[in-house]
């Protein structure tokens, strides 16, 4: 299972473009990948170990191991293209 | 085949949605990765018209959003790729996904931050570089940062970073700022800001993650390494016309060229807001320019 890790903080401009877009294809991906959401703020822990230095940072796991990153808003259809990609690789 | 299509998610783009729906043209809006636009980005905004108190700028835009959706204009959240507007129209639109086609096209792509173009500032994007000292200053408490650029912008990115950041170097090119010299001032006033004058940035170092800066000094002609975990452009905006070049006039700059009626070099596609603006660059303009261009859009239909 791959999992999506999305660092985001409240009040990050980018961040809350990219709100109704992880909404949507976690919608549309219908449970094929799970997605988990680290807010900066409650989790500096968490930001610093995957030395997040600028948000919001996207990462794709696969059993522990990143698999690849990207970091700002990204339109939607790109974006689910991006993680549908690691997907069909499994 | 599409009545409009609107480029663009901005003051000037949504604008112009509102009024081509609430008039029956249904229009389309193509919004890029960053719906809102520039706005977004700012934080209270009070010389928009209608808010006495000031308003935040991500508010006002996600109201503004909600009242040309309203009306029925539809938003897909895709970035173009490619413009055919010669034979037009129909006028085709490319997405990462599909090929559009359009009676008129309305331009309101706005702007985006220069970058130095370089393929190290690429790929640590998000890993030590930003162009967002907003979004990524607090990843910074306690380090040293870099900010290049000698407009206000940097002087605002500067001093917003001295609220985190230990040391923050300012890499300017010249030896004097284009800044306003209140911005100046205060930049300057703060211990923590140093100025590296005359200097370009030739290198962003680092593997993984941002681990300083070479900059070469145009006057000495000297190269030099500054140890940084983050370097934060602040070079300005140029105009988002990357996708017209053949396609539409434009300036040396890259600004669209705008005739009377905000017509763009081809009939039928017509621009708004700080796509064709250089001079004054405010929402308001843009959503005065939106209007007008959905107003020439409309008369276009009518007429062909």
């Amino acid at each position: 299972m791959i999992t999506l890790i999305d660092f985001y903080a409240d009040w990050c401009p980018p961040c809350q473009m990219m709100g109704p877009v992880l909404e949507e294809v976690e919608r549309e991906l219908n449970g094929e990948i799970e997605f988990r959401k680290v807010n900066v703020d409650e989790e500096r822990d968490l930001a610093q170990k995957f030395m997040v230095m600028g948000i919001p940072t996207f990462v794709i796991m696969k059993d522990g191991q990143e698999l690849d990153r990207r970091s700002g808003a990204i339109p939607k259809e790109e974006f689910k293209k991006w993680i549908k990609g690691y997907l069909e690789r499994e | 085949m599409e009545k409009a299509i609107i480029i663009g998610a901005g003051p000037a783009g949504l604008t112009a949605a509102i009024y081509l729906s609430r008039d029956g043209f249904n229009p389309l809006v193509i919004t890029g990765a960053e719906p809102g636009g520039q706005l977004m980005f700012t934080t209270k905004v009070e010389n928009y018209p209608g808010f006495d108190q000031g308003i935040k700028g991500p508010e006002l835009m996600r109201s503004v959003i909600r009242q040309a959706q309203r009306f029925g204009a539809r938003l897909v959240n895709e970035e173009v790729e490619g413009v055919e507007f010669l034979d037009g129209p129909p006028f085709k639109i490319k997405t990462g996904q599909r090929v559009y086609e359009a009676q008129g096209v309305i331009v309101a792509t706005g702007s985006k931050p220069r970058l130095l173009g370089l393929e190290s500032e690429k790929r640590l994007l998000g890993r030590g570089v930003s162009v967002c000292a907003v979004c990524d200053g607090a990843f910074f408490k306690n380090k040293k940062v870099a900010v290049v650029g000698g407009g206000d912008s940097a002087m605002e990115e500067a001093l917003v970073l001295s609220r985190f950041a230990a040391k923050i170097y300012l890499i300017h090119r010249r030896d004097e700022f284009r800044a306003s010299k209140v911005m100046v001032d205060r930049a300057l006033s703060s211990e923590k800001i140093e100025v590296v004058y005359n200097s370009e940035v030739k290198e962003v170092l680092g593997d993984n993650q941002v681990a300083g800066v070479r900059i070469f000094n145009n006057k000495t002609r000297v190269e030099s390494t500054l140890g940084v975990s983050g370097v934060f452009l602040a070079l300005g905006r140029i105009p988002a016309t990357d996708i017209f070049k053949g396609q539409l006039e434009m300036d040396e700059k890259g600004y669209l060229l705008v005739r009377q009626g905000r017509q763009s070099s081809v009939p039928g596609v017509f621009v708004a807001g700080d796509v064709g603006d250089c001079r004054y660059r405010q929402a308001v303009v843009a959503a005065g320019q939106g209007c007008m261009s959905a107003l020439e859009l409309e008369r276009f239909l009518k007429e062909s």
